[in-house]
């Protein structure tokens, strides 16, 4: 009987959402005229629910905000979500969706590399804006997208550097941990070249790749203890994707590793991810990034405040990625006004030179490659979830789209200012693009 | 000693070298002693002098104003160094991240321990208790890994005075982590009054940490000699570290004497650790083993016994997971006993919701597979989605209990993780259990029955819906513990389920359907060849081997190793 109940409701529950959606959706088209509309291309569901979604609920909380001060050009922002499910087709789906019937000037949004390649073809052919804020692998720079994330030479190469140095313990040996997919992959290519251009010998470097949610890490982490063991210092470069982190960190923890032995430095772990983990055996482990909540500005205050509010949950937490949303929107408004329309083309002219604040006290600024320049912090995991900030470079740091590490990448130069190279790969032998598109 | 008379050349040549170490020791500890008494005098004088200077609330304001690594290394030596009777704990509390400050003027030093509504604060002056704290209202005293280092090895040291044999010895253990030559007055006290001659071990090993670096040769010998019983980690890199040869074929260590001995000793330790491997690597793919077997058992029930072909399998161990997370909401100051609430709670929740599914749909679709696979995946659909509805997207951090962290030591070589130890144990008290109650009880009776001939079963009177029901919500309860024991593994999140039902499928396809044993015998297989494989072949290619294996295997085959009747099969 229960259950039949509970089935009648649930289907009378789904019954209203479908009417309220169908509702939105015409309410939606009835403003089209007089606004300008936002998309938001982020997974609400599936495996990247996870982390897309904050980034959602990030786009729309800067929309209401910007709508409180007036909007843009005297128009109100309106926000367009659509979820692509975690489906790598679908996000190319869902792009033309958002460009073709719902006619949106800007699209923000994607997570994974995957999704970003799949989205690339259908932003370039109807000419839409993208603007991308993850930290990526790099090697890309299309004419339709702004990258607000890191690019490699500004998180994995500094995070290196600075475990070679003094302060970060000296390491001489190398542990490359990562998920087998693209952006592991690519990164610990850059990072291996990076390497050896500094004097470390192949036998000094282990490279590892495991699959997706990987859970089982024993063989792994024995091995890097025996790696660990052989007379240097050794510290383990982690590009492992954020579910499989939790059992690798334990499996860290109870083989009896600790931070003060061989530290791990993560690409991928960050406060919100930190949330559903316990931390006692992450304590005294590193993580690069562009932005830490514990940041010390008071535009990150502000920030932060304005986020739990609007959220309405004092336990939730900001991160990179939501910085780096930040920075895109403010910057695409800024350009907005400044070209004094929506046009894609006129956008993307007036966008590149544009600065605006970062959270932690610096300035970004958009670079010719759609790259930005950004601080690049080392914090060390604190038990209540928080990094504390224990290094950070000297000023901000250009992100660079073709690395400078692979002898293919390294001819290569992205500039979509300069009129006589405008693409997103000029090889400066040739002096040509290449054939692609970005 | 005395035995070394009855055994062969080997020890008799070792307790000579002994002998003639100590015979140099005696020599060179007559010259040095007077100088390690000066230093631990000037060091009780600086002690005396820095708390004559600052009082204990000075120090601690100091502790609290210093940002930089090198000021916070200054105030905690002066700390360790005085004799504030609370100098342990602010420094434990320190290395543990208790130890915080108050935002009043002057701050003041707490120790915080984690409340529903913030902190609650105690002084570290003299442990008054400060009520409870908001989470923003107190700021903590961060340390870094060089911090973390430098806190072990002072409060080893405190420790080695400790009346408990186990503090003693991890407080050894982690001397040998972090050796430094100021800890070795400490030490070699500790050795003339220890009893405990496994806490001896590891104060010799610390010892030798300590005097490999001296700048006397014996000295240094007698160290190697007495790392020449260990196969600890530490010592290993160590000694590896001196055969290190740079650019120009110079090694590491230039005292030519000191490598060859010390190259000696690491081979003898690397043929060793090369045994203990196999051993680990046997252990690992058991625990690997344990888990697919936990993870398969309630499927060998619920498709291998009944046929049904479960898609929201994996989602009813991310319910018992999610239990596992609620039960730890509910009861916070118990967290060690939780898991074992846990337990039953999650066989309730997944067994009562398997119940409604098998009643809500499965029932309605018997005999026809490829429905029920549709029907079931869009079950685990909704399942996964109601999950993030209720507790958000994010993954939700469930706490190990104390007894389930840490590993047991047995050498430097071998430890075996005690959560990874406690799962083995566990999965198969579920095996035995579960045979027990299908071979041994009524119910498990009636469920046979209804497995092998339905039509015969309801005409004697049984009531097979109502086994059918039983029966499927007895393998979901049983995935709903498996859940309990992944939340001690890895996340507690809506796609737990997912990462598991392939392996579920392939451990009871291969084992054979509606065989227990058979999923037994899977799962341990499986489990062993792939950790065998994974240090040749790196974890992915490991995963495709296995899964190609099993796929030839099942063309030659097909019903799996142990093959049974059943419903399912005659089909």
């Amino acid at each position: 009987m229960e259950s039949r109940k509970s089935i009648k409701t649930f289907a009378k529950r789904g019954g209203i959402a479908l009417a309220a959606a169908t509702l939105s959706l015409s309410a939606s088209i009835a403003q089209a005229a007089d606004t300008i509309k936002v998309g938001v291309l982020h997974s609400l569901s599936g495996t990247m629910a996870i982390s897309e979604t904050t980034l959602k609920d990030t786009v729309l909380m800067l929309v209401e905000e910007q709508n409180k001060k007036g909007g843009v050009l005297g128009k109100k922002l309106e926000p367009v979500v659509v979820d692509p499910a975690s489906n790598w087709p679908l996000f190319a789906e869902k792009t033309k969706e958002l460009l073709e019937k719902e006619k949106v000037d800007v699209i923000f949004g994607c997570w994974t590399s995957v999704s970003r390649k799949s989205v690339l073809p259908v932003i370039e052919e109807l000419n839409g804006l993208l603007f991308y804020p993850v930290q990526y692998e790099g090697e890309e720079s299309s004419k339709n997208v702004f990258y607000t994330g890191a690019a490699p030479n500004q998180q994995a190469i500094p995070a290196v550097d600075y475990l070679m140095s003094k302060d970060g313990g000296s390491v001489k040996r190398w542990v490359l941990a990562g998920t087998d997919y693209v952006y592991p992959r690519t990164t610990n290519k850059i990072l291996e070249a990076y390497l050896k251009s500094k004097g470390v010998k192949s036998s000094d470097i282990m490279i590892n790749y495991t699959p997706f949610g990987h859970s089982d890490w024993q063989t792994i982490v024995s091995d890097i203890k025996k790696f660990g063991s052989q007379g240097k210092k050794t510290a383990v470069v982690s590009t492992i994707n954020g579910d499989a982190n939790v059992p690798f960190y334990k499996e860290l923890a109870n083989q009896g590793i600790s931070a003060g032995d061989i530290p791990v430095v993560a690409f991928s772990v960050g406060e919100e991810e930190l949330s559903g983990f316990d931390t006692a055996p992450l304590v005294g482990h590193l993580a690069a990034w562009n932005y830490f909540m514990s940041a010390p500005s008071d535009a990150n205050d502000a920030f932060i405040d304005k986020w739990l509010e609007f959220i309405g949950d004092k336990k939730r937490v900001t991160n990179d990625p939501m910085e780096a949303t930040y920075i895109g929107f403010k910057m695409w408004v800024k350009a907005v006004e400044k070209a004094g329309t929506t046009d894609v083309d006129k956008v993307h002219d007036a966008i590149i030179g544009i600065s605006v604040p970062n959270l932690t006290g610096g300035i970004a600024t958009m670079l010719p490659n759609h790259h930005l320049t950004k601080p690049v912090l080392i914090g060390e995991i604190q038990d209540n979830g928080q990094f504390d900030i224990v290094w950070q470079t000297d000023g901000a740091v250009p992100g660079d789209a073709w690395t400078d590490f692979l002898p293919e990448s390294a001819k290569l130069e992205a500039d979509w200012k300069d009129p006589k190279i405008m693409c997103g790969n000029y090889n400066t032998e040739t002096k040509k693009c290449s054939g692609q598109n970005y | 000693m005395d035995n070394a008379m009855t055994l062969p050349r080997y020890i008799f040549r070792s307790a000579l070298i002994v002998l003639l170490a100590m015979a140099a020791l005696a020599q060179a500890d007559m010259a040095t002693d007077s100088v390690v008494q000066g230093a631990q005098i000037e060091s009780a004088d600086s002690a005396i002098e820095a708390s004559a200077e600052m009082s204990v609330e000075e120090v601690f304001a100091e502790l609290i104003a210093a940002r930089s690594t090198s000021a916070k290394t200054d105030t905690i030596q002066k700390i360790a160094n005085s004799d504030f009777p609370q100098a342990q704990t602010v420094l434990q509390a320190l290395q543990e991240g208790e130890l915080y400050y108050t935002k009043a003027k002057p701050p003041v030093l707490v120790f915080a321990v984690n409340h529903p509504d913030g902190y609650s604060i105690s002084s570290a002056l003299n442990g008054e208790d400060l009520g409870v704290v908001g989470l923003r209202d107190v700021r903590k005293v961060s340390i870094n890994n060089a911090l973390r280092n430098l806190l072990r090895g002072l409060l080893a040291e405190m420790a080695l005075r400790s009346e408990s044999v186990d503090v003693r010895l991890q407080a050894a253990k982690n001397l040998i982590r972090s050796p430094a030559e100021e800890y070795l007055p400490a030490i070699e006290k500790a050795i003339a009054n220890e009893t405990s001659d496994k806490v001896l071990v590891s104060l010799r090993l610390a010892e030798g940490m300590i005097n490999i670096n001296s700048d006397e040769q014996t000295k240094r010998l007698a160290a190697i000699e007495a790392f020449s019983d260990t196969l600890d980690s530490d010592v290993m890199s160590l000694l590896a570290g001196m055969q290190i040869q740079d650019a120009d074929g110079n090694y590491q260590e230039s005292d030519e004497v000191v490598r060859l001995a010390a190259a000696e000793v690491l081979r003898d330790m690397k043929a060793q650790a090369q045994l203990y491997k196999i051993v680990e690597n046997t252990f690992f793919g058991l625990s690997l083993g344990s888990v697919l077997l936990l993870t398969a058992v309630g499927l060998a029930i619920t498709f291998g016994v009944m046929g049904v072909i479960n898609m929201a399998h994996g989602e009813m161990m991310m319910l018992g997971a999610y239990t596992t997370y609620v039960i730890q909401l509910i009861m916070p100051n118990y967290i060690d006993y939780s898991i074992i609430v846990a337990i039953p709670a999650a066989f309730l929740v997944s067994g009562l919701v398997g119940i409604i599914i098998e009643r809500g749909i499965i029932r309605h679709l018997y005999g026809r597979p490829l429905e029920t696979l549709l029907a079931t995946f869009g079950v685990s659909l909704i399942l996964q989605q109601a999950v993030r509805s209720i507790f958000s997207p994010l993954n939700k951090s469930v706490t190990a209990p104390s007894w389930l962290s840490g590993s047991w030591e047995i050498n430097g070589a071998l430890s075996l993780t005690y959560n990874r130890l406690y799962i083995i144990v566990f999965s198969l008290v579920v095996l035995a259990l579960l045979l027990f109650v299908l071979k041994k009880t009524f119910v498990g009776l009636q469920m046979r029955a209804v497995t092998q001939n339905r039509a015969m079963a309801n005409s004697m009177g049984i009531r097979t819906g109502w086994v059918d029901a039983l029966t499927f919500g007895l393998g979901s309860g049983i995935a709903g513990i498996a859940g309990v024991a992944l939340s001690q593994l890895t996340n507690v999140g809506p796609n737990l389920g997912q990462s598991y039902i392939i392996d579920s499928f392939m451990v009871v396809v291969f084992g054979g359907v509606g065989n227990l044993f058979g999923t037994f015998f899977a799962a341990m297989s499986l489990g062993v060849a792939n950790k065998f494989l994974e240090p040749f072949a790196g974890a992915v290619l490991a995963k495709i081997f296995v899964l190609v294996f099993i796929i030839l295997f099942i063309q030659w085959r097909p019903r799996g190793l142990f093959a049974l009747k059943g419903r399912f099969v005659e089909d």
